[in-house]
């Protein structure tokens, strides 16, 4: 059993269980909602050993790090913790039709890391030896996992509030019938962002820490810890509009959206877009 | 003062109190921080400059975009934070003193009115021996109660963790401590670097800004060196450091090994392994087309030098042998440029092992003198970034009360139960700051608790 056979198997599980949420959603079957959700577990199962066996694959290449270096395994790992994340919400909660709008996050994840992306394990460059880089990347992509989660409530949110402002009550019949009352969902949105908001605290705290062990500078603006930074405060203010009139509801669900564009942005735009602006500077 | 200006003082007060600001302060904080990711911060590389027309640079610098996060309106706007947080908390925070340290202990309808749970029920026992009875209930299962009576009805009043409530004023504080950390570090510390070659010392280093700072101490390289994985690619830069004072060695400070995150620190100032490099005397002869009269000549690998014919020269990279990069070609090699008196300039390769390369390149330059390297003598260096910052633990007091306050602002909760014994009726009602709903479940629990108790004293 290599990893890379157990990532292809956790893949092809979390397409299974997306698209078992969506014959729930659809048909309002409870039993593929159980289905959905159990292939989901198993999906984790796979996806952890696999993660577990690929440290072991490093250590035996004898260039032996976390999986957590480069864009594939960061990749695989924020699709592991947005299951993860999801599954503790599941637990709590049992609000199953929610993993039609979480799966597909996952989903993109590990199929873009599978098919994509360069799979192979890498010796760590001397700038990574440190134990900060699991601090700081473990926090990071738990908080962009409660994030992820909240982006896929709010996106009910706003289908939910559209259709009750529609005037047709939710119906016993139709789709919306099947989605938590906007209130339960309010409620859940704010519940996922209060696990991410510490989480990208700590994220933050624990990048800076490392930055002024390794350099000498707990924050230099780079472009990734300021858009960090620009993450954090489209959070801080979804967390203030709850006490502000007029930014309660709607408003306060685009904020989780966006923040959740903006945590993509990022992780991944930075490196994409602003590599090239980044870039000139490293001429010298 | 008059009635005009005070309420033009309120109503500047009320803005600095209002979350409707902070919104607009966090989002416009969000925004403008994207320019400063898009536009090169600090010295606009030339690439940037030759891609943007004047009249946008004139602007972009007036409105200080090439160093934002330190442009007047940057500042002006974490000032704006910082007001607005100051002035919320000393409007809210005497209230909230006031529920964490005088309670009210008596639900009077008033506050019964406020609370979403509250729940009714008869029993006519002796209201004493109620009170009694759900004074030690509240004690095993929830927190001891405050007990009042007056006019012959009981009230008990129950409490956990009120001192959360000031968990998200600990977090506005360490947002303001951290700023206050991060301005320390800028009026009292530096950030400079500084290269040192094997075997040489220095007593100081060269600020970001140009400034040479005077360290107090010496710092010795003893060694700089590169392990490498298997695979070629580098796996660890170190350098062997001892700190000097008065040029005798400290003790504990000798022979100290630097690599990548892990640094060396003495007497509040810290040494970063960062870069690397070769550093010594590159040396050449010059001469005339057909060999003669041939002159000795050394250049520094961080200066230039004039050649007889007024053009200056530096040494841009050597190599002990070239045979790598060019096929056929053996031995040492250095890339030199040349600025002639005129203003032209141009970069070529000059060889130990092949004359005639170097006397062909001096002809099809207009016969110029020819230039034969022989050879280096080169040291390592060692690059460190050098820095002092009196503030950060400042910093870090903010960002630990932060993470701390944080946690208790959204997962710790201010619970309060209030009970009336009041003419053959118990009212039992509570009240949570956070996670309602969970509360009011464990109340209902609570209440039929206290029933099945009282009833089954009856028996
Ligand atoms: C970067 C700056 C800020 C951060 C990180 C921050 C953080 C927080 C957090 C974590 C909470 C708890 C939210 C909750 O319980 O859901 C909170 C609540 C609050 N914040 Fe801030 N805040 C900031 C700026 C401000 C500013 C400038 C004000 C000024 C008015 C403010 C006023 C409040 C108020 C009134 C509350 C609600 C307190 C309550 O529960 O009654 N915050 N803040």
């Amino acid at each position: 059993m290599t990893s890379s056979l157990l990532f292809n198997v956790t893949t092809f599980a979390y397409l299974i269980s997306m698209l078992l949420f969506f014959v729930f959603l659809a048909s309002r079957i409870k039993t593929a909602g159980a289905a959905a959700m159990a292939v989901a577990y198993g999906g984790l199962f796979a996806q952890t050993i696999a993660i577990g066996l690929r440290w072991k694959e490093s250590y035996d290449m004898g260039v032996g790090h976390a999986p957590l270096s480069n864009l594939y395994e960061s990749v695989v790992f924020f699709s592991w913790t947005i299951v993860l994340i999801y599954a503790l919400l599941d637990i709590k909660y049992k609000y199953r039709v929610i993993g039609a709008f979480v799966m597909p996050f996952a989903l993109l994840g590990m199929a873009w890391a599978q098919l994509g992306l360069n799979t192979g394990i890498e010796p760590l460059v001397p700038a990574l030896q440190s134990n900060w880089l699991l601090y700081h990347v473990i926090t990071c992509f738990l908080g962009y996992a409660a994030f992820a989660v909240a982006c896929g409530i709010s996106i009910m949110y706003l289908i939910k509030a559209a259709h009750d402002e529609g005037g047709q009550k939710s119906g016993e019949s139709s789709i919306m019938g099947m989605f938590p009352p906007i209130r339960v969902l309010d409620d859940l949105n704010y519940r996922a962002i209060m696990v991410g908001f510490p989480l990208l605290t700590l994220g933050i705290i624990t990048g800076a820490a490392w930055a002024n062990y390794a350099w000498g500078t707990y924050w230099s603006w780079d472009p990734k810890e300021t858009w960090s930074l620009i993450v954090w405060f489209v959070y801080a203010a979804f967390l203030h509009a709850r006490f502000t009139r007029g930014w309660v509801g709607k408003r306060a669900a685009w904020l989780s959206i966006i923040g959740f564009a903006a945590t993509i942005f990022c992780y991944l735009g930075v490196n994409l877009f602003l590599s090239g602006l980044h870039s000139y500077g490293g001429g010298k | 003062m008059t009635t005009k200006q005070r309420s033009f003082l309120q109503s500047t007060w009320d803005l600095f109190c209002s979350l409707k600001l902070t919104m607009f302060v966090l989002i416009s904080l969000a925004l403008l921080s994207i320019i400063g990711t898009i536009i090169p911060q600090g010295t606009p590389p030339p690439e940037y400059l030759a891609q943007i027309s004047p009249a946008k640079l004139k602007l972009y610098s007036s409105l200080g975009f090439f160093d934002m996060y330190h442009s007047w309106w940057f500042i002006m706007l974490l000032s704006l934070l910082t007001a607005n947080l100051i002035a919320c908390s000393i409007k809210r925070l005497p209230h909230i003193w006031k529920i964490i340290t005088r309670p009210e202990t008596v639900l009077n309808t008033s506050l019964e009115k406020s609370l979403s749970g509250v729940v009714s029920f008869g029993n006519q026992d002796e209201p004493g021996k109620i009170k009694e009875r759900i004074a030690a209930i509240l004690k095993a299962d929830f927190a001891d109660p405050v007990v009042t009576e007056a006019d012959g009805s009981w009230y008990l009043f129950s409490q956990k963790t009120p001192w959360c409530r000031l968990s998200v004023y600990c977090v506005h504080l360490s947002v303001i401590i951290i700023f206050i950390g991060a301005i320390i570090g800028s009026l009292f510390g530096y950030k400079a670097y500084v290269n040192i070659l094997e075997g040489e010392r220095v007593s100081s280093v060269m600020s970001r800004s140009g400034k040479e700072i005077d360290l107090g101490f010496s710092v010795l390289c003893e060694q700089f060196s590169i392990a490498y994985y298997n695979t070629g690619a580098p796996r660890e830069f170190k350098s062997i450091l001892t700190v000097l004072e008065n040029g005798k060695p400290v003790t504990d400070y000798e022979h100290v090994r630097v690599i990548v995150n892990d640094p060396l620190s003495y007497k509040g100032i810290t040494f970063y392994q960062s870069s690397y490099g070769k550093a010594g005397n590159y040396h050449f002869t010059i001469s005339d087309l057909d060999g003669k009269s041939a002159t000795p000549l050394s250049v520094n690998s961080d200066s230039s030098v004039t050649l007889p014919d007024g053009s200056s020269m530096h040494v841009i990279e050597a190599t002990e042998d070239i045979s790598p990069y060019a096929q056929g070609l053996t031995g040492p090699a250095a890339q030199v440029e040349l600025h002639s008196p005129n203003g032209a300039s141009e970069q070529f390769v000059v060889y130990a092992n092949h004359p005639e390369l170097n006397i062909q390149h001096a002809r099809q330059h207009k016969g110029g003198p020819v230039i034969h390297y022989k050879g280096a003598e080169l040291r390592m260096y060692t690059g460190l970034q050098v820095a002092k910052d009196p503030g950060v633990w400042v910093v870090w007091v903010g960002c630990f009360l932060m993470v701390i306050g944080v946690y208790a602002a959204f997962f710790m909760s201010h619970r309060r139960i209030w009970v009336r014994i009041q003419n053959g009726t118990v009212t039992v009602g509570g009240n949570a700051s956070k996670n309602q709903a969970s509360f009011l479940l464990y109340l209902d629990g609570l209440v039929d608790k206290i029933k099945t108790n009282l009833n089954k004293e009856k028996e």
